[in-house]
């Protein structure tokens, strides 16, 4: 029962820490340009105002598949707060992925096939990855439960280091952030508008917005599970890893989708399978 | 009270469309020029978001043609109200040197409604800031006026 009540705060209070990580990601960036940058409430003024628009629907089935994907963001988050499994959280979140690209791949517009296929791509980059790091925490606590992990009495990331470069990789290609912004370009809008989210408008988008903040706190949520024993190392690790993803993001350019699959799954499948190799031979730090 | 937040959200997340109906070019990187550090508009919540479905304001700059006249209706039909349209410098206004030119239509509000008009050859940065933000407290007062018709009727 409180497990349930946890999953009901963590997915009321997600949404506004979201657009706490999310306005503070935006002001680092316009710092790091050298700008002055947003207010610190800049993506909540922006999911508002999308939500006034009026609606311009380009399929009849788009707003399925968007409701889909919030609920699957959603649901994934409430999960993770009660302590369920990670497999089942993980597949939860790439049925809401999917809907996403089915979603874009409904309307004929050019940009939205081509940001579709590619958002469709990089699914198919960081969900083995995914996996592997899920095979490693396995590995190591003998299983897929969260409640598994708090129960350690060591950082997981102390046996699971490589697995968290892995994961880190995941990451920046699930937060479709540079240089691996390659389905919905943020900054650029020459070649493809803004890819898989050209189609989407008005209330749609507002709630794709909103997903993305679900999505993002998940992420940052499965980020702490490689530090559980104290509060502060894993505010440290959460600081560090997503003060890394916006400094990468503004260092990188934007690459092709086929230096992305080579990159990530050479570097990923190498260091996790190290990893991996490690953790099967039962040696413990 | 989720209207009023909607209400000031409109305000404070205006983004941006660009069109260039055939200018010299002057205006528009008068226009990019705003997004650089030296003017900021992202303070203001702007950003230039490239996509008409997701935009609330259209920039337009040059002068209007037989050609793309029909590509700047079909960008004003993609965009969903409440939208502002802003037509910068003099070849958006009115056409400008080019107004007697034979294949020349004249100023963008010959195809679309105007809201603001910023003058200028080309136009300052600091101007079409100024006309963008002109162009919200536009918004502003029709949300005002709203309000006052429906305590009306």
């Amino acid at each position: 029962m409180t497990l349930f009540l946890y999953a009901i705060i963590g997915v009321i209070l997600a949404p506004f820490a979201g657009v706490l990580v999310v306005g503070l990601d935006r002001i680092l960036t316009a710092k790091f340009q050298s700008r002055i940058g947003p207010p610190l409430l800049q993506p909540l003024y922006d999911i508002c105002k999308l939500w006034g628009k009026k609606p311009m629907i380009a399929h009849r089935f788009q707003p399925l598949c968007v409701y889909i994907y919030l609920a699957a963001a959603m649901v994934s988050v409430g999960m993770f707060f009660a302590q369920s499994d990670l497999l089942l959280i993980f597949f939860v979140q790439a049925v809401g992925a999917i809907f996403f690209v089915i979603g874009a791949l409904l309307v004929p517009s050019p940009f939205s096939q081509a940001g579709g296929n590619r958002e469709l791509i990089q699914i198919l980059t960081y969900e083995p990855l995914i996996i592997l790091v899920l095979a490693g925490i396995y590995l190591y606590t003998g299983s897929f439960k969260i409640d598994a992990i708090y129960a350690l009495d060591k950082p997981l990331l102390i046996n699971l280091p490589l697995l968290f470069i892995v994961f880190g990789y995941a990451l920046t290609i699930k937060l479709k952030k540079s240089p691996f912004d390659i389905s919905a370009s943020h900054h650029a809008h020459q070649e493809l508008v803004r890819g898989v989210l050209t189609e989407y408008s008005g209330k749609m988008l507002a709630l794709i917005e909103m997903a993305h903040l679900y999505e993002t706190i998940l992420i940052l949520g499965l980020c702490s599970l490689f530090w559980t024993t104290s509060i502060w190392g894993m505010a440290l690790l959460l600081v560090i890893t997503y003060l890394l993803e916006i400094i990468i993001d503004n260092i990188c350019a934007r690459m092709s989708f086929r230096w992305m699959l080579k990159s990530v799954w050479t570097t990923g499948i190498v260091l996790s399978a190290i990893n991996l190799i490690w953790l099967y031979s039962g040696a413990r730090i | 009270m989720l209207k009023k937040l909607i209400e000031k959200s409109q305000i404070k997340s205006p983004w941006i469309v660009h069109y260039d109906c055939g200018s010299c070019n002057g205006c528009d990187i008068e226009t990019l020029a705003c997004l650089t550090p030296l003017y900021d508009v992202e303070r203001f919540g702007v950003l230039n978001i490239g996509n008409p479905k997701h935009a609330d304001v259209l920039l337009v700059t040059g002068t209007v043609n037989h050609r793309n006249k029909k590509v700047l209706k079909n960008i004003y039909d993609q965009m969903s109200d409440p939208k502002l349209i802003i037509a910068i410098g003099a070849c958006g206004l009115s056409g400008g040197i080019f107004k007697e030119a034979y294949n020349v239509v004249g100023g963008v509000d010959k195809v679309i409604p105007v809201d603001v008009y910023v003058p200028g050859c080309p136009a300052k940065p600091e101007a079409i800031i100024d006309g963008v933000v002109e162009g919200l407290a536009k918004l502003g007062e029709l949300q005002q006026q709203n309000k006052t018709d429906a305590i009306a009727s």
